[in-house]
């Protein structure tokens, strides 16, 4: 008869690997030495932290609608920041500036921006279709209760063109064999009158400006109708926002049509500015940018040439002495009567300068991409272009993701430049706002609150780019 | 004849309008005449504008007096130097300020990149959340907050923040004392030259020896003890010929001393601090790219844990680190010209600010100023693909 074996129940395991204890030990003093730089860091952290909690929050002035609330010499004043300056001046902080009566302008298209820009930013939440149709209804809502009838129709055209356009495909309906070309001609010959009727419709009721902007626009967006296969939603909601909704903001700002009243862009200021700017450059940056990390990898030598001597030269200078060219040496290039609004060149100046930060990051994707990648293509026999936006570009922007983000995070802090040269984005109002007379000595509150905004757009887009990485990580097996 | 027949098949023949290297001259040849369209444009309009504004081109006005002053000078320097002696100063200020902020955010840098990756949870996340923070602040509004927030309200003069009456700090700048050499004291710096030649001298036939035999030394050690102790020694035995000037208040200033303007104070905490964070993930991505094999493989060789960070992980760690660090410190140098809002003297202040303002040639200043910060670049281009050929991974 063999005798059952039981075993002995385990051990537990030593009190310094388990619970709470165990993770301290683990962590903060496992060696002398842990347990050294741990006091110190809790010291730091102590020494630091509460002065810091205490001046912003516990002891912070909220209350209060003028600079009274803050009197260091009344009674109960606290001693913490008066943040009651940024509730006072929070207009001039967002908008600069920007007339009083005209500042919905800019709210809208902070709105229509924001609606437009969500279904692109997480697309697994827009996969159904419905889900579409109801967010694009709740976005024309959304602009009708806060900005009334005339936005909502500009806004229903926007998030309702793209459900139309999706649906037509003009390629399904031109005739692919030779005799039907000539079936063509007529349609076509239609096709331009009827534009030109439109055309002259929205001359007579818009004025030249904007009725020229409308028709490119169109012509514009009637290209990947004509050319390509019928489009998603979503990918016509990404082509509106990059052709349709530039024109918009650029129309709302400036003003000057639909009878809305002109306003000069050195009344522009503020955190809108430094989002146009940021925007705009991004925008227009990184398509130069790929042409010129393109043409520094071309055969061509007379442009290679040149786009390796621009990139080498503005990657060797600084961006405030760009910016310096841009606002004192530029009019110069220009006839006398011709003048260039200062928005505009340092506009110029921040886009081409992030354009050769951009080349280089290209290029060191387009270096890594196979060769029998190019080699395959051009076996197809197609073209430079062709081959370039189907086939290397797309795995080339997939895999300099965190390269091109970090250089739009570098363009988005570098907007602050502008205030060398003397327009007040969201820092130079900050400074102006500091040097306000009834308001003198919170210029920590200022910058802090500007530290504040800037860090939450930083850090959110590096977020958003390290979750892109993780999208559109690849592994080549 | 059948040579021929062999390469007209070889090369169809096509019409010029699809043959691709007609088409790619053409294009090149068009690019080319409309930049140079362009520039005789832009030459033309310059030369129209700066006629009708009275401006004489030319690099003439650099034998000019200036005419203006400057905060801060590294060399004699008076308004009525000539504007290349004020780009000279100028230059000499963003040197200044570039290596104090290279030096001290090389240091901070390396620190937080091995806190970050060091087991201790607490300084490790520390070290994360200062980098956070600061990483995704823009630089200009760091400097102008250390400028106009933190030091611009400190007490003035009379009230100065001080230590033991030797160091003042006040909204003047930081007075520190400065140190006065006696006839004598010439043989210090001797010693400590000397010193650095024996140093360099040791190390060196340490290695080769090591290569040798295999047999360590401690040329390290030693050759800081040579660095330290043989000035020290010079400066006893020569009898200390050398005094400290302390900064003193009289009237509403202070006297003697060696004063660092709060501009460049705020400049180099800003610089530092802001390039610190982004030289920490460069080391940080250095040491985790190292294989932990190579650590592992050094532990169980019986290499303690300092020999293995010192001997196996830094060396191939520092290949990773060392271009994205150069392009950093070229970063710095460029970003030093964010001092034109603060009025620290630099290359943009000085030159592209108020030497433009007081000349109006935009056109040579700018494209000094540009040149300047060019050359500075390539030298430093230039040292890193040296180092990189040196320490690149050869063959394989």
């Amino acid at each position: 008869m063999t005798a059952k074996w039981t075993p002995k129940p385990s051990l537990p395991p030593p009190a310094l690997e388990k619970g709470i204890g165990g993770w301290i030990y683990k962590n903060l003093f496992s060696s002398p030495g842990n347990a050294v730089l741990t006091l110190l860091g809790a010291a730091l952290l102590l020494w630091a932290v509460p002065p810091v909690v205490r001046w912003a929050l516990l002891d912070a002035n909220w209350i209060g609608q003028s600079r009274s609330a803050c009197d260091p010499l009344s009674a109960d004043a606290p001693t913490g920041a008066c943040w009651v300056f940024i509730k006072v001046r929070l207009g001039l902080f967002v908008y600069g500036f920007y007339p009083d009566p005209e500042r919905w302008r800019v709210n809208i298209i902070f709105v229509v921006g924001a609606l437009a820009l969500w279904p692109l930013l997480a697309p697994t939440l827009f996969k159904h279709s419905r889900v579409q149709v109801v967010y694009s209804i709740a976005a024309v809502a959304v602009v009708l209760i806060l900005f009334g009838a005339k936005p909502a129709g500009a806004a229903l055209g926007f998030f309702g063109l793209p459900f139309l356009l999706a649906r037509i495909s003009l390629k399904k309906r031109l005739p692919t064999e030779a005799g039907g070309i000539k079936g063509i001609a007529p349609g076509a010959g239609l096709a331009l009158l009827g534009a030109l009727a439109v055309y002259g419709g929205l001359r007579w009721l818009l004025g030249p400006a904007p009725s020229g902007a409308i028709a490119t626009l169109a012509a514009l967006l009637c290209l990947p109708l004509i050319f390509a296969k019928p489009l998603s939603v979503m990918l016509w909601r990404g082509i509106f926002l990059f052709t349709v909704y530039p024109l918009f903001v650029f129309f709302m700002l400036v003003g000057g049509v639909l009878g809305l009243p002109h306003v000069e862009t050195h009344y522009w200021g503020g955190l809108f500015l430094t989002l146009v700017v940021a925007g705009s450059g991004m925008v227009t940056a990184l398509p130069i940018g790929i042409l010129l990390a393109l043409g520094r990898r071309s055969e061509m030598p007379v442009i290679k040439t040149l786009c390796v001597s621009f990139i080498e030269f503005v990657r060797g200078v600084p961006l405030v002495s760009v910016l310096f060219m841009a606002s004192v040496m530029f009019p110069l290039f220009l006839p006398e009567d011709v003048n260039v609004d200062k928005l505009l060149r340092a506009l110029v100046g921040i886009t081409f300068f992030y354009a050769a930060y951009m080349a280089e990051v290209i290029r060191g994707g387009l270096q890594a991409i196979p060769k029998g990648q190019y080699e395959a293509a051009q076996a197809l026999g197609w073209s430079y272009w062709k081959m370039m936006g189907l086939i290397i570009l797309p795995q080339t922007l997939r895999l300099v993701i965190p390269g091109l983000a970090n250089n739009f995070l570098s363009l988005l802090k570098d907007t602050t430049l502008v205030a060398v040269i003397g327009l007040l984005d969201l820092l130079g109002i900050a400074k102006a706002a500091m040097a306000d007379v009834e308001w003198l000595g919170f210029t920590k509150e200022a910058y802090v609150f500007a530290a504040a905004v800037f860090w939450t757009f930083c850090f959110g887009l590096s977020r958003y780019s390290v979750h892109l990485e993780k999208k559109y990580h690849v592994r080549y097996r | 004849m059948a040579h021929d027949h062999h390469t007209a098949r070889q090369r169809p023949s096509i019409s010029w309008l699809n043959d691709a290297r007609v088409r790619s001259w053409a294009a090149q040849a068009l690019v080319l005449a409309v930049l140079i369209a362009a520039a005789g444009y832009a030459v033309y309009n310059i030369g129209q504008n700066l006629h009708k504004a009275g401006i004489t081109t030319g690099f003439g006005f650099l034998g000019e007096p200036a005419g203006f002053d400057i905060s801060q000078t590294l060399i004699t320097y008076s308004s009525r130097s000539t504007y290349a002696r004020a780009l000279l100063v100028g230059i000499l200020n963003t040197l200044l300020v570039s290596v104090l902020g290279i030096l001290f955010s090389t240091l901070l840098g390396f620190a937080l990149g091995v806190i970050r990756l060091s087991p201790n949870w607490l300084v490790s996340r520390m070290a994360a959340a200062y980098t956070e923070i600061i990483r995704n602040i823009p630089l200009l509004l760091q400097v102008l907050f250390w400028y106009l927030a933190i030091l611009a309200p400190l007490p003035g003069p009379r009230q100065a923040l001080h230590i033991n009456n030797w160091i003042y700090l006040c909204n003047r700048g930081l007075q520190v004392p400065r140190p006065i050499g006696e006839p004598g004291f010439g043989a210090t710096p001797l010693a400590l030259g000397g010193a650095a030649i024996l140093a360099i001298v040791l190390v060196r036939w340490n290695r080769s020896r090591q290569m040798r035999t295999g047999e360590r030394f401690p040329a390290y050690w030693i050759s800081l003890g040579l660095l330290v102790g043989l000035p020290l020694l010079t400066l006893v035995l020569t009898g200390f010929p050398l005094h400290w000037e302390i900064p003193s208040l009289q009237g509403f200033n202070f006297e003697g001393g060696v004063t660092l303007l709060p501009e460049l104070i705020a400049l180099w905490l800003a610089l530092t601090l802001y390039a610190a964070t982004f030289i920490g993930e460069y080391v940080r991505s250095g040491i985790m790219s190292v294989d932990p094999g190579q650590a592992e493989a050094a532990h169980a060789l019986g290499h303690r844990p300092w020999m293995t960070y010192r001997l196996i992980i830094i060396p191939q760690a520092m290949r990773v680190v060392t271009p994205p660090l150069i392009s950093q410190y070229l970063t710095l140098v460029k970003n030093s010209s964010l001092a034109v809002v603060i009025g620290y003297p630099e290359l943009v202040h000085v030159f592209a600010g108020t030497a433009l303002n007081q000349s109006g040639q935009a056109v040579e200043i700018i494209s000094i100023t540009m040149a300047v910060y060019l050359a500075i670049s390539l030298v430093i281009s230039l040292l890193m693909n040296w180092y990189n050929k040196k320490f690149a991974l050869r063959g394989t």
